[in-house]
């Protein structure tokens, strides 16, 4: 789950890492106000979710509180790539005389954090990291010894930081991984960490990304979660809400399956014979009877699918059980779709008899049941 | 010899008492493994499927010959659990459990590192050595005793593919899911190792997915060894949204790997034979 900027800058204020100082608003009126208060030079900044909102007009400087006034009042009625701003942080401008990159994650391949930084930071990081690797500093965490204050002075080092100043970063860095420990995230990125004038450092911008599956321990935001997604379609949040792994895609084949790897095979398979998919629906590897039909109530009811291909490999699942699921919801909601439905493994004959009892066709064959599903759906108007 | 289990292996399973754990526990005895011991603190003196419960791994360990243990507990309690194996020397450690915060896996994995305790999963349906010993979650029916060695990354995707094998008249040694989590106890270079080790296994399946590097890395596994077995993998994902991006960071770690191109463009040149569909991968291995 992403923080919001104003959010980030909020924790890390509170851990003693220097950030501009910063009120944020939601209405034009506050806004001025906010400027009045800061008293100087600020930029007005959209919070939003989505990345790459100074590109797309999210982040404007004010000079005055009537700029400040006028400016947030345009930013707070846009939709920045499909989020709509609702708030606008107005902060101090920080002359910046060098900025940097510094940000720690999880590699997956090392097992490990690892901090990333670099004395080129700045909106064209990736293209950095992508044409003078060299230039990315990595540094890898000992999970059980934690980060020690020496090996964030190495990391000053490595990113040109000289007398005081190795002091000072080693000691922000510390404060960044704290946050990271205490808040379980799985990113804390500032980029850029600006140089001032007169050479301290200021983390201009921060983004935290927490670990979904730690929320248990950090109730604040589970209910958050649970209230606001605004990168999420209306669809998507209802299979949340279910706990069903769907994501909504542009095509007109509507899937469900059991299991993320063979729901994804299924989508290769849909893409291999021409055809497209309108979503991605895991149900998961012990779908049950309630939890088959929530799918199909959640892909049915994007108004783009043409037809609907089920993929089901029983192990846990029984094919029994989705074979009744089936018909239980053809009798709740009225389905005028057409089905194509894939059923093996456990119970499986069952499942078939079931199905063909009712007039439902069902295959043992992926590719057959694949090729159908796209052949319908280019014959449906 | 299949790798990591076999017929002697015995083990417990911890969380013995919930519901997954109690049907998986009937599931595995049905099909012959030698599960002694279960452990749930607070739950000791009960007894599941006639195995008998403990409250510590300890105590199961005084009272029975156990190497291994498998996991079934919820996600709060998973590393604790674990560690509480890992303690006792059991090995392997199979981690069914899904959804445990990154940061526990990462600490866990590093004690693991440590105590050379070979950790299976988390969020994995676990492995099988056909006819022998199960820790898992699969259905056991799909498989049969063979010479092929399965790693995967999925878990119904791996039964599709086992069973198609298992169609074609190919048994396998053993099949493992490495686990769906981003910080995972096996890679599939490890696993490579120990097939390319086992004199009974003459070739290998590999079923990867779009997202991290590990198929890439066993990609140079197999150009470094001149890997001596043929191998014909399957990577999920050409047709499937991109996932969750983790900003700059995540492009800079990743660096230029992590689609499904990237993935098997490294294993072709690596010489392995791509399946576009699960079905193929039979055919691939069938020919050698």
């Amino acid at each position: 789950m992403k923080l919001f900027e104003y959010e980030a800058k909020e924790i890390a204020r509170r851990y003693g890492v220097p950030i501009p100082s910063g009120i944020v608003v939601s209405s034009p009126e506050e806004a001025r106000a906010a400027f009045e208060k800061l008293n100087q030079p600020s930029m007005i900044k959209a919070q939003v979710l989505v990345a790459g909102r100074g590109k797309a007009g999210g982040i404007k400087p004010a000079s005055n509180s009537g700029e400040a006034f006028e400016i947030s009042g345009s930013i707070l009625s846009t939709i920045i790539k499909g989020e709509k701003v609702t708030k606008v942080l107005v902060e101090q401008r920080v002359a910046s005389k060098h900025e940097r990159y510094v940000s720690i994650v999880v590699d997956r391949s090392s097992r490990a954090y690892t901090i990333l930084c670099s004395t080129e930071g700045g909106v064209d990081i990736e293209q950095v990291a992508d044409q003078s690797p060299e230039k990315i500093v990595r540094y890898k965490v000992d999970q059980l010894v934690n980060l020690q204050d020496y090996e964030g002075r190495i990391i000053a080092k490595h990113l040109g930081c000289s007398g005081k100043q190795i002091n000072e970063l080693a000691r922000i860095i510390g404060k960044l991984f704290q946050i990271l420990l205490d808040y379980d995230a799985e990113l804390v990125e500032s980029n850029p960490l600006i140089e001032t004038e007169s050479g301290d450092f200021v983390a201009a911008d921060l983004r935290i990304l927490l670990d979904d599956n730690s929320l248990f321990r950090h109730p604040e935001f589970l209910a958050r979660m649970k209230n606001f997604e605004p990168d999420m379609t209306p669809l998507e949040i209802k299979a949340r809400e279910k706990n069903l792994s769907y994501v909504e895609l542009d095509g007109d084949v509507g899937i469900i399956g059991n299991g993320a790897g063979l729901v994804m095979a299924t989508l290769d398979m849909i893409l291999d014979y021409k055809g497209k998919a309108a979503n991605f629906c895991d149900v998961g590897g012990g779908a049950d009877e309630e939890r088959t039909a929530a799918a199909l109530e959640i892909v049915l009811a994007n108004p783009k699918v043409k037809v609907l291909l089920i993929n089901i490999m029983g192990g846990i699942t029984k094919c029994d059980d989705v074979a009744r699921a089936i018909l239980d919801i053809q009798k709740r909601m009225e389905i005028s779709k057409p089905m194509v439905i894939r059923l093996v493994g456990t119970n499986e004959e069952e499942g078939h008899k079931i199905l063909t009892a009712a007039n439902i066709p069902s295959l043992n064959s992926m590719e057959e049941a694949a090729a159908k599903a796209v052949e319908i759906a280019s014959k449906v108007k | 010899m299949p790798i990591l289990i076999g017929k002697e292996t015995h083990a417990i399973v911890q969380g013995i008492t919930g519901s997954q754990g109690a049907y998986h526990t009937q599931q595995m005895l049905q099909e012959g493994t030698k599960i002694v011991a279960g452990v749930t603190p607070g739950r000791g003196g009960a007894s599941v499927q006639g195995v008998p419960v403990f409250d510590t791994v300890e105590e199961a360990k005084r009272r029975f010959e156990v190497d291994a243990s498998i996991i079934f507990v919820p996600a709060p309690f998973a590393k604790d659990a674990a560690l509480e194996a890992i303690a006792s020397d059991l090995n392997p450690v199979v981690i069914i459990t899904e959804g445990i915060p990154v940061k526990d896996e990462i600490q866990l994995m590093e004690i693991a590192r440590r105590k050379n305790t070979t950790v299976i999963g988390p969020n994995t349906p676990g492995i099988i050595t056909p006819a022998e010993c199960k820790l898992g979650i699969m259905p056991g029916h799909i498989f049969k005793p063979g010479r092929i060695g399965l790693i995967s990354r999925s878990g119904t995707l791996t039964y599709e593919i086992a069973a198609s094998l298992t169609n074609a008249g190919l048994g396998q040694t053993t099949c493992l899911g490495i686990g769906g989590d981003p910080v995972v106890g096996l890679t599939f270079v490890d696993v490579l190792e120990m097939f390319r080790k086992d004199p009974q296994t003459s070739a290998i399946a590999m079923i990867g997915e779009i997202g991290g590097n590990a198929e890439e890395k066993a990609a140079e596994y197999i150009i470094d060894t001149k890997y001596p077995k043929p191998i014909a993998a399957y990577i999920a994902g050409r047709g499937a949204p991109p996932g969750k991006k983790m900003g700059h960071a995540g492009a800079i770690v990743m660096g230029k790997t992590g689609t499904a191109e990237t993935k098997i463009d490294a294993l072709q040149a690596a010489g392995v034979k791509i399946a576009f569909k699960p079905s193929e991968i039979a055919g691939h291995l069938k020919l050698q």
